[in-house]
């Protein structure tokens, strides 16, 4: 009962849209990778609780020994999350190209989350790259989700070359630093007409929040929660800072000011 | 016969269609997506394509990413 009275306050409080993305339509603005937990059961589990309708996967070769069952589908029903397969791992457009047309025959969907690394280091977008895969696969029909860095240049480019979706970096994929460029993410979101949803970088909810507030469309994360303590908790307080983010960002925030205001009258003091 | 499947040199049986190179190493075809020679395959049609030696296969599917 309580429960249900705590919905209707959320649902009243966040009088929003649903996500489009390639004419697609989600509830959940968060989405979620699949990767590095420690168990499947876990993954299962934290996915659930993260509320996510969209998760990505990573295209790979089968296990040929067959001692063990390593398709993530073996424990994710395709029929309740929508599959975004990934080309995580590529670094240059050719074999992006040929990863995504690999995914795409699996028979699930067109949509393709396109990565080409330029530095294996820092795993940063090649941008050049990027681009000419991105061309490449919206001709063959593909709806290109593009993972790039938090270059208003380079996303004004992707979405001319007719991705569906933008993809900027909070900061490096895996590093849990958070949002760092708040500004560049701002003005692309401004700019863009296509989703802009942040990809990779966010540690915690606070940096999940914060994210939101800047107005983007949505939040693709995995290690942040794959990597927590506790995956299955840090799910659940993902899935409430996404929320909140966004509730925040619609409410639209007071100005900031140097000086302080009381919040109670000045009139009415005593002698 | 010998075949690169995956990166791995294989010895398998000659003439062998997709098809038949799947069963023989157990993977259910609507859960793998098959490449012959750079080419992608699809499901439908890998019954119709017989594998010669030194062809290269790669098998794949999807695992758990970000």
């Amino acid at each position: 009962m309580k429960t249900e009275t705590l919905n209707r306050q959320d649902a009243e409080g966040l009088r929003d849209e649903p996500l489009v993305i390639g004419g697609r339509t989600f509830q959940s603005r968060l989405l979620v990778g699949t990767g590095k937990y420690p168990d499947m059961d876990t993954m299962v589990r934290a996915i659930e609780a993260s509320g996510a309708e969209v998760v990505t996967v990573a295209v790979r070769r089968v296990n040929l020994d067959r001692t063990k069952e390593s398709s993530v589908l073996h424990f994710l029903d395709p029929k309740h999350f929508f599959l975004l397969a990934n080309t995580a791992g590529c670094y240059t457009a050719a074999d992006a190209i040929r990863y995504a047309r690999l995914a795409r025959e699996a028979g699930f969907n067109d949509f393709v989350k396109l990565e080409v690394i330029g530095d294996e280091e820092t795993l940063l977008p090649d941008v050049q790259g990027l681009l000419e895969a991105a061309k490449v696969l919206v001709q063959e029909g593909f709806q290109v989700l593009a993972y790039t860095n938090e270059d208003l240049v380079t996303a004004l480019r992707l979405e001319d070359a007719g991705c569906a979706a933008v993809m900027p970096l909070a900061s490096p994929i895996g590093s849990g630093l958070g949002l760092l460029n708040p500004l560049s993410i701002r003005t692309i979101k401004r700019r863009l007409h296509v989703p802009v949803i942040v990809d990779a970088g966010v540690g915690t909810a606070s940096d999940a929040c914060v994210t939101m507030e800047q107005g983007v469309d949505g939040l693709l994360m995995n290690t942040a929660i794959a990597a927590a303590r506790d995956p299955v908790a840090m799910a659940h307080a993902m899935r409430l800072a996404t929320i909140a983010g966004r509730a925040a960002y619609l409410a639209g925030r007071m100005p900031r000011r140097e000086v302080a205001m009381p919040s109670s009258p000045s009139k009415g003091m005593l002698d | 016969m010998d075949v690169v499947i995956n990166g791995e040199n294989k010895k398998i049986s000659a003439g062998v269609t997709l098809l038949e190179l799947l069963k023989e190493l157990e993977l259910d075809p609507r859960a793998v997506v098959v490449e012959h020679n750079r080419k992608i395959v699809r499901r439908a049609g890998l019954g119709d394509v017989t594998v010669t030696d030194g062809d290269a296969i790669e098998l794949v599917h999807f695992v758990g990413g970000g």
